[in-house]
């Protein structure tokens, strides 16, 4: 398939692991996070850590948008959810995410109405669809997804429609980045910063990473290729002494962002004060909420919220997996208590997060399954 | 000799963990759900647990308990398969097929699998109030013109109507009885280490058509179902070839489901190679774009074979020598180790575990 398997290809693959092995120093180690869930998935999904030296290790950074939400904000959409002639709806990964009492399909289950869609702009046609009904989207992800929520609500507006509104959980990603880099018990020699939210943000804004933290961070596309060639470029910095912002990604990724997408987030949203995240706690002004002038179409203003907060399970160590300071399978509950089927964290939920791709592709220590692969 | 308890302790702390999954991996499922949701009707793990927990435990027997596609009864000195299935597809007309059809190939499928030669089917309906006796009709056409071309009879029936709003327009359920006639005791649970793993043509076909046909996604296609029935295809790969251990049609939960349910029943590992497993582009674009992989995309019309491996060759001619055959291909092969998982060599040069999904795959957000 064109645009696909030139990424993929097995001959290049191998020459740029020989160029990744050649730039190791020996005796060194070297840790770096790709910070996007999508680059988690695309390592395990193609088993690119084969093509890694034992001295590279990956580790799996805060970037899948459903790991991140906190029980409380899904026991929150599951009380709007059950409020009289609500239809709610949400991307496809958020329907197993666990809050306190049960996921979207356990509410479903029982009384609630909460359904699949692929794009908010679904919802707007379930709105239409349902005029005696409320509809309320329920608005994950970090500023890849944030301007087409915020387009959505631009739209219901221009329609005039007044029974849909979106439940806001809209995330930055520079404050959680920055929040892992001042944590106290990691050691990073560099990011795989993340390709998809780059489309909108731009590089620019990583800036600070390469200047004040010292730590290099390139940009990266989504195919296995793009993975290996960001690590060689992050090599090749370090081998040269060099911390940078670099984009490998560039055939998608502008340097200064889309501004469009930019001007249509702020117009709808702004910054909140502050933010629960699940596992890395309250990060200040890295979250989105609707602002006042587009009120008619919040559903923390439409519904009286309670606003829960509830502690993440004890045993569940989301936010050491999620810092880096863990791998998923040094977590006490991983793989027996925590699973693909019963999740107690968020990160096992989401084919994205750490512990779920670790778990389902990746559980076997790299030599029995080179072994066992073995024509 | 080292006591079981000093061998734990001596392994990496990774190799304890993995050790201690694999001790949870294989307790006994327990139900923690208290109400039925959709991931119990997937055909994974969640299907499982509920087989397992509540059917097994209360049916309890030894035709039941292999968990094939049908089940083999002693009948008067001969043999005897039988298998029923409830269809519930939304819409109830696709590309390439439709309810009827596949209600009839579906259990068809199910028979030859079983090594039997279908014979006689029953169709039970659950029709709502209101539903077009038009599209009544063309769904019993399409299940008469499929049973002739499968050499099978419909040969009894039930019929119930429910209040509008019960039911999605019409449910088909249809139950079939099949004659063993081979000496051949089929069963994936006998896949030993130098088999081969192979399938009957391109997969995924079914469940991207079904997607795409609910029309919620926008994408404009030439996929089309491949519902088929595959006894006359069963036949001749068991003419050609005796040695084959098992078979499975790939419906719900597709081929890794397939290639998992074969691991865990022989304690075996599956090796697949994804570069050898035949997707149609159409196929594979689509499940690009929704972060879908082929692997668990339901066919209506393929099986899983595996085959002994001194006989791949016999078995690839004669599969390839039928029409619904021409796309075969030898995806795989059984090892020894790890025992009771799937092992995927990607075309990428990777390796990467397939285990069983929990529930329906959920496209991603991003």
């Amino acid at each position: 398939m064109r645009f696909v398997d030139e990424f993929r290809d097995a001959e290049k693959a191998q020459a740029l692991a020989a160029q990744i092995a050649a730039l190791c120093e020996p005796g060194r180690q070297y840790k770096f996070m790709e910070v996007c869930g999508g680059h988690t998935h695309t390592i395990y999904k193609h088993g690119l850590e084969d093509y890694l030296p034992e001295s590279i290790t990956l580790v799996h950074g805060p970037g899948c948008p459903v790991c991140v939400i906190p029980m409380g904000r899904v026991d929150d959409a599951i009380f709007i959810a059950r409020q009289p002639d609500v239809i709610m709806t949400s991307f496809g990964d958020m329907m197993r995410v666990p809050g306190s009492n049960g996921a979207f399909f356990d509410a479903n289950a029982q009384d609630a109405d909460i359904r699949m869609v692929y794009s908010p702009l679904d919802s707007l046609k379930i709105a239409r669809q349902n005029p005696d009904k409320r509809v309320v989207f329920m608005a994950i992800g970090f500023e890849t997804t944030a301007p087409s929520s915020a387009m959505t609500v631009l739209r219901a507006e221009m329609e005039g429609l007044e029974n849909f509104s979106i439940f806001c959980n809209h995330v930055t990603i520079i404050p959680a980045i920055k929040a892992i880099l001042d944590s106290p018990d990691l050691r990073l020699d560099g990011f795989i910063g993340p390709g998809h939210v780059s489309t909108v943000i731009g590089c620019r804004p990583y800036e600070f990473i390469a200047r004040d933290y010292g730590k290099p961070l390139v940009c990266a596309g989504f195919e296995p290729l793009d993975l290996l060639q960001s690590i060689y470029m992050l090599m090749l910095q370090l081998k040269e002494g060099r911390s940078q912002v670099e984009n490998q990604y560039s055939r998608v990724v502008p340097w200064d962002g889309n501004l469009k997408a930019l001007q249509v987030i702020n117009q709808v949203m702004e910054l909140r004060p502050y933010f629960e995240w699940r596992g890395l706690g309250f990060i200040s002004h890295s979250a989105l909420r609707v602002r006042e002038s587009y009120a008619a179409y919040d559903a923390e203003r439409q519904f009286l919220v309670p606003g829960v907060r509830v502690a993440d399970p004890k045993a569940c160590q989301c936010g050491e997996v999620l810092k880096g300071v863990l791998k998923p399978w040094e977590c006490k509950v991983f793989g027996t208590a925590c699973t693909p089927e019963t999740p107690i964290g968020t990160c096992m939920v989401s084919p994205e997060g750490a512990c779920a791709a670790y778990y389902n592709f990746g559980r076997f220590t790299r030599q029995r399954v080179k072994e066992a692969t073995r024509a | 000799m080292t006591s079981p308890s000093q061998q734990y302790k001596e392994l990496s702390r990774e190799e304890q963990v993995l050790q201690r999954i694999e001790k949870a991996r294989a307790r006994k499922a327990k139900l923690k759900e208290e109400r039925i949701v959709l991931a119990h009707g997937s055909g994974g793990k969640a299907t499982q647990t509920l087989i397992e927990a509540v059917f097994l435990e209360a049916f309890a027997n030894p035709m039941l308990a292999p968990l094939e596609d049908g089940a083999v009864l002693a009948a008067h000195g001969g043999r005897l398969a039988f298998t029923c299935d409830s269809y519930v597809v939304s819409p109830l007309f696709f590309p390439g097929g439709d309810i009827g059809d596949l209600a009839v190939n579906g259990t068809v499928n199910d028979l030859a699998v079983s090594g039997a030669r279908p014979l006689w089917l029953s169709a039970g309906f659950i029709l709502e109030e209101g539903f077009p006796v038009a599209d009544l009709e063309r769904i019993v056409g399409s299940m008469a013109a499929a049973a002739e071309r499968a050499g099978v009879q419909v040969v009894t029936g039930d019929t119930k109507v429910v209040q509008r709003g019960k039911a999605d327009g019409c449910y088909v359920n249809t139950a079939g009885v099949g004659v063993i006639e081979r000496p051949l005791e089929l069963g994936v649970a006998t896949a030993r280490p130098g088999d081969a793993v192979l399938v009957s043509g391109p997969i995924g076909e079914h469940g991207i058509t079904i997607m795409l046909a609910r029309g919620e996604l926008d994408i404009e296609s030439s996929v089309a179902s491949d519902t088929a029935p595959l006894n006359g295809l069963v036949e001749r790969l068991l003419d050609a070839a005796p040695g084959v251990r098992g078979l499975r049609d790939a419906t719900r939960g597709g081929v890794a489901t397939i290639c998992n349910e074969v691991a865990r029943a022989a304690g075996v590992a599956v090796v697949i190679d994804e570069e050898a497993v035949p997707v149609r582009p159409d196929v594979r674009g689509a499940c690009e774009l929704l972060g879908i992989d082929p692997l668990y995309v339901a066919c209506e019309g393929r099986l899983v074979a595996v085959v002994d491996g001194d006989q791949v060759d016999a078995a690839m001619d004669a599969l390839r020598s039928h029409p619904l055959g021409e796309g075969a291909a030898v995806i795989g092969r059984i090892g020894d180790d790890p025992p009771g998982l799937v092992l995927l060599k990607t075309s990428f040069g990777g390796t990467r575990i397939v285990d069983l999904l929990v529930g329906d795959p959920l496209p991603r957000i991003c």
